[in-house]
């Protein structure tokens, strides 16, 4: 009933898209560290902005997606939005840690300190502690019915609770630098290294894609395989 | 609405009763509360820093905690012999569940707090008087959105592995805008600053209050077997 090896085709299929999208990330260091003029008053630590920033874009987009699977997968009861949520918090996960190790090593040198409690900084951080939960609590209920649902109920709930965190850590204080290209106005940056951000950009969220592609993939495969399984038990 | 209600308040009073009976939970939450407050004391140099300063980030980290036992009661109650499944064949609805548990936590989490209060402004020398009104007021915005995210966690976190550990690793991220609303709030109370001050605070916890309530009523059903 469950075949298998399609699932298997889907996922070697997935590994191509990871390697088109490594390839485009790889092509993003090369613009960013030979073909883009240094930045004045920050040097080369400025060059961590290309990965740093548009890592940041993608953990929130990541988010916003497993929200919109939660809630969808609420109404329609689909086990593959589910997966897909789940994919995507894992990815989110590593997305957002890559931005918590990036931000500190530039912190470092700019602001003279690894860490502060700077709000988006602070909002990054519970960002990550919230796709802790959603992935602990995965992890801590058998039953997959139910482990979906929980699942979903907790996406929505944090999904909404990131902009509360932004808006009270904003008031609270903050020290990071401006918005440079989404501000109003024209952006600030100088027509290189804007190119240079936009590429960033666009080219980590195909990665995004790329990786949830696969994760998803093989989450299907893990999903069939243990179906299989248990089709031959009862038959047995 | 009114029958919603009229059943709400039943299983609240069915709560509230069973633990006016057996007092464990209560009781064990004031002697906690209690000792979170003495041991905070040591956590500062009196020479240095001013109770003052202090105490709005103690009264916040001593109620949240102390809250937090009292929400894992509310669904391991039903937990033995599957008390649940008796409510959930009840002709009571499922919004009428979430209201009444959280009805019940509030006065739970309110009484822990209508103690603790005097017994803080004792140990940190906090004129309580003078601004027992607005004081109120930011307390009751904060536990509100608190247990109504909290109530709707524990019970997730009842049928999980580990759940005494499970509700604080959910539960406490959305802690962060009550707590921080709450204690820039208090803050501000305390140092006298004028009502203006603490305006956006207020809305903040108001807006955070009517989000979490009126998604979680909406979103409790889920949690519960088909």
């Amino acid at each position: 009933m469950t075949a298998i090896p399609s699932y298997e085709r889907k996922l070697r299929r997935s590994g191509w898209w990871m390697a088109a999208a490594l390839v485009l990330v790889a092509g993003v260091y090369v613009r960013a560290l030979a073909f883009t003029p240094e930045e004045a008053t920050q040097g080369l630590a400025q060059k961590i902005f290309y990965v740093h920033a548009p890592s940041a874009w993608v953990a929130f987009l990541a988010f916003g997606v497993v929200g919109v699977c939660s809630l969808v997968y609420l109404f329609v009861k689909d086990p593959r939005l589910d997966l897909l949520a789940a994919s995507s918090a894992e990815v989110g996960t590593v997305f957002t840690t890559v931005v918590l190790v990036t931000g500190p090593i530039w912190g470092k040198v700019i602001w003279g300190t690894w860490w502060s409690w700077d709000a988006r900084l602070t909002l990054t951080l519970f960002l990550w502690f919230i796709y802790l939960a959603y992935l602990v609590l995965r992890t801590a209920v058998e039953e997959p019915g139910r482990r979906a649902r929980y699942s979903a109920v907790l996406g929505i709930l944090g999904a909404l609770l990131v902009p509360f965190i932004h808006v009270s850590v904003y008031l609270f204080r903050t020290l990071h630098p401006m918005p440079v290209v989404l501000r109003p106005g024209k952006p600030e940056l100088p027509g290189t290294m804007l190119v240079t951000t936009l590429v960033s950009f666009v080219v980590f969220t195909c990665f995004y894609f790329a990786l949830l592609a696969r994760r998803y993939a093989w989450a299907r495969l893990v999903d069939a395989r243990a179906q299989s399984e248990g089709e031959h038990a009862d038959a047995s | 609405m009114i029958r919603l209600l009229a059943q709400a308040w039943a299983i609240a009073a069915k709560d509230l009763l069973l633990e006016f009976r057996s007092r464990t939970a209560f009781l064990s939450a004031l002697v906690f509360t209690a000792l979170v407050l003495a041991i905070f004391n040591f956590a500062r140099d009196p020479t240095a820093v001013s109770a003052v300063d202090l105490a709005p980030g103690i009264l916040w980290i001593t109620f949240s905690f102390a809250g937090m036992l009292g929400l894992n009661r509310a669904f391991g109650l039903e937990r033995e012999n599957h008390a649940l499944d008796g409510l959930l064949l009840s002709p009571a609805s499922r919004t009428a569940l979430y209201v009444g548990k959280t009805l019940a936590n509030l006065v739970f989490v309110g009484a822990v707090e209508a103690i603790a209060l005097p017994l803080f402004a004792l140990f940190f020398d906090v004129p309580l008087w003078p601004v027992l009104g607005p004081l109120v007021l930011v307390i009751a915005l904060a536990t509100l959105g608190f247990v109504a995210v909290g109530t709707l966690m524990s019970s997730m976190a009842v049928n999980t592995r580990f759940a005494e550990l499970m509700l604080p690793v959910l539960l406490l991220p959305f802690l962060v805008t009550p707590v921080i609303g709450a204690v820039q709030a208090t803050a501000r109370i305390f140092a006298h600053r004028p009502f203006g001050e603490l305006a956006s605070w207020l809305k903040l916890l108001a807006a955070y209050d009517i989000t979490f309530v009126v998604l979680c009523t909406l979103i409790f059903e889920f949690t519960l077997e088909e």
